[in-house]
């Protein structure tokens, strides 16, 4: 029964594209774990479960499907899972129960002999505190992965030459690691994961131990170097703003289980649950949600081709000064305001002509929150929002602008 | 009444005994064996030894102290107390003791080491050695001597072969530690990107144990030279045997010459041991 189970859930995975798929993974510390696996204590929560068995649940059931170049972000705090979650996709640490399918092979079911090749030829791995070797150079380190694979001396150092360069450390080979700083030591750690040229990179919170300008340079330098490598990275980390900046998908987790899975703007705007708002309460949402997210409807919406008097009805019956006016293809034209109106209707002047309609700044619907603030200071309007072809599509007003900051997953 | 009983007699010396004779009667060949081993390499460094003229040696000394110590001053002050050894009327005596010493120190390595990586990489095998080691340690260096002479009889062989018993705990234990002791990163590092258990150990265990090894080397050669003394009193020929007649004979002087020859050999071989885990520790 199971194993038509899985060749099944196989099937899907492939029509999902995923790269990596991790069905039900459970680990379990402590003696006699296996007493864990009945229906009735699977269900149970962590703390219970120790209670009950004497068991550490390190990960419970976790589900989760990662495709071929995303940048895949595990978030959590200590005692979370997330370390051991990406320690178990390269066998690091065996998971109790559950299968972990990496490009159509179950890692779990391996031998070690088919372990080790397959943990050579498709992962590159970068850790927290670099797991550097002392006593080798900075050259010999980063062409350590090639050296196990048993490739002759020049090749390899050429090779990892070219990947040296690539994270900036050219001229530094032939030093030490100790006396390298914490960045550039973890420059030589992201060498030696790339000079394998992985398909997945795993990288356990590589850039925690780091001074906070130092770890956001080395962030900007990943979403470049991702931006030209296209590999798929799984990425650890406890860091929301690090998970929002470089994530394509977050899964959060919490006593090893998978709370949240979703982008970063779904984390943002609906938290799943007290957990994970707790973790967003102190993101900063301008950097996350986007115009389109908060924008709404203008209660009046001029339209040029109605003339002046249709138009100023309208916006007396709302109570407003001024308007968006669109054309006919709802494309935005500008503010109109009621003084010019008024003055039109004085004229005679049936059409609206465009040297009464006020120019202003629009903004696409994916525009950060965070960038709208230096049109809001210079703008008394509110930000129309626009598509590609210049249709209004709604705006967004200063007053959301603020709403939208304070009670980040409050409500 | 007050008396143990006397009924109750558990009689472990004798189980002891014909444990031993039936060991003697059945593997004397595999004794003899082992003894033949001991003997040559302990003779091919006391030839050596005496071999090499004594200026030789102390110049030789003097420069390890140099170099190796770091300071000019041991140096001299290394040739200044081999000089006085050789003053003394002991340096054949102490070529002896040292090959002896020399001798125990690589067969106890050639145990220590590979017992201490097997020790590290299981934890079975810790649990079973942790109980023996501390038995062996906090065993009296003087009943090692009892069934070394059994097997081997009186001489150079089995004071070595109770030296090399004695002094091998300390380098298992810290090569041991030492590799557990490794960064768990260098070490997921090396697993991560495929090396065979082989790789991980003399990539990342042994050169990041270096200095804890070095360390257990250097307490596994004190701990030998001790033993080399006390083995004087089987008939191993040394300075130990000096200080056992003076002793004999009540002449303070003449065992208190022999005696600071000793002391003076224990600090240099203690420097230049203890000098290894030091300089790898500051690169």
């Amino acid at each position: 029964m199971e194993n038509k189970e899985n060749i099944t859930e196989n099937n899907e995975v492939n029509e999902n594209n995923s790269q990596v798929s991790i069905k039900n993974i459970w680990k379990l510390y402590g003696k006699d774990a296996k007493k864990v696996f009945t229906k009735k204590l699977m269900k149970e929560s962590k703390a219970d479960i120790q209670k009950k068995t004497g068991c550490i649940v390190g990960m419970k059931d976790i589900n989760l499907e990662i495709k071929k170049g995303e940048f895949y972000i595990l978030m959590g705090l200590s005692g979370s899972g997330k370390s051991t979650l990406i320690r178990s996709l390269i066998r690091l640490v065996k998971p109790s129960k559950g299968s972990i399918t990496i490009n159509d092979k179950d890692i779990t079911k391996m031998t070690n002999e088919e372990l080790l090749h397959f943990r050579r030829d498709t992962f590159g791995m970068v850790f927290q505190h670099y797991g550097l070797l002392p006593h080798q150079t900075v050259l010999e380190n980063a062409s350590y992965g090639l050296k196990v694979k048993g490739m002759p001396k020049g090749e390899r150092y050429t090779k990892a030459m070219k990947t040296l360069e690539t994270v900036g450390l050219k001229g530094w080979e032939d030093y030490y690691p100790g006396s390298l700083s914490g960045g550039m030591q973890q420059r030589v750690g992201l060498a030696r994961a790339l000079a394998n040229d992985p398909e997945i990179l795993l990288m356990d919170e590589p850039f925690s131990g780091l001074d906070p300008l130092i770890r956001r340079q080395m962030q900007d330098e990943l979403v470049e170097l991702q931006e030209k490598l296209q590999k798929t990275i799984i990425f650890v980390t406890h860091d929301l703003h690090e998970a929002l900046k470089l994530g394509d998908q977050i899964a959060i987790l919490r006593d090893g289980e998978v709370v949240q899975v979703g982008t970063p703007e779904d984390i943002v705007s609906s938290p799943a649950d007290d957990y994970v708002q707790e973790f967003v309460q102190d993101a900063s949402p301008a950097r996350v949600l986007t115009a389109g997210s908060i924008m709404e409807m203008p209660s009046t919406l001029a339209y040029a081709w109605e003339g002046p008097k249709t138009a100023l009805t309208l916006m007396r019956s709302k109570k407003r000064k001024a308007s968006f006016i669109v054309d006919k293809s709802r494309r935005l034209l500008g503010v109109i305001r009621d003084k010019e109106l008024e003055k039109l209707l004085e004229n005679n002047s049936k059409t609206i002509p465009t040297s009464s309609i006020k120019k202003v700044t629009s903004v696409k619907e994916d525009i950060l929150i965070e960038d709208l603030f230096p049109i809001v200071t210079e703008n008394r309007w509110p930000i129309p929002v626009v598509d590609d072809n210049n249709k209004f599509i709604g705006m967004v007003t200063t007053d959301q602008i603020f709403e939208s900051l304070s009670p980040l997953g409050g409500e | 009444m007050l008396e143990f009983p006397e009924m109750i007699n558990i009689p472990l010396a004798k189980v002891i005994d014909s444990i031993m004779d039936w060991l003697l009667l059945h593997l004397q060949g595999f004794f003899d064996f082992i003894g033949a081993i001991i003997l040559n390499v302990v003779l091919a460094f006391e030839n050596l030894l005496l071999f090499v003229p004594w200026f030789v040696i102390i110049i030789l000394i003097g420069l390890a102290g140099w170099k190796l110590v770091g300071k000019l001053s041991t140096g001299i002050t290394f040739m200044l107390m081999m000089f006085f050894i050789g003053a003394f009327n002991y340096w054949d005596l102490a070529m002896r003791t040292l090959s002896l010493v020399m001798a125990s120190v690589i067969f106890a390595l050639l145990i220590g080491l590979p017992t201490g990586i097997k020790m590290a990489r299981s934890d079975k095998a810790e649990r079973f050695l942790k109980p023996l080691l501390d038995a062996m340690q906090t065993m009296p260096s003087f009943v090692y001597l009892i069934p070394a002479l059994m097997f081997f009889g009186m001489g150079k062989v089995p004071a070595l072969f109770a030296t090399i018993i004695y002094a091998v705990p300390p380098v298992i234990r810290l090569t041991n530690v030492g590799i557990r002791t490794v960064d768990i990163e260098a070490l997921e590092a090396a697993k991560a990107f495929g090396a065979t258990p082989k790789q991980i150990l003399f990539d990342v265990q042994l050169p990041l144990a270096k200095p804890s090894i070095m360390v257990g080397i250097n307490q596994t050669t004190m701990m030998a030279l001790a033993m080399v003394v006390i083995g004087s009193m089987i008939g191993a020929k040394g300075l130990g045997m000096e200080v056992l007649l003076a002793i004999s004979r009540i002449e303070v002087g003449r065992g208190f010459e022999a005696g600071i020859s000793i002391v003076f050999l224990a600090i240099i071989i203690d420097r230049i041991t203890h000098s290894f885990s030091q300089t790898k520790n500051n690169e």
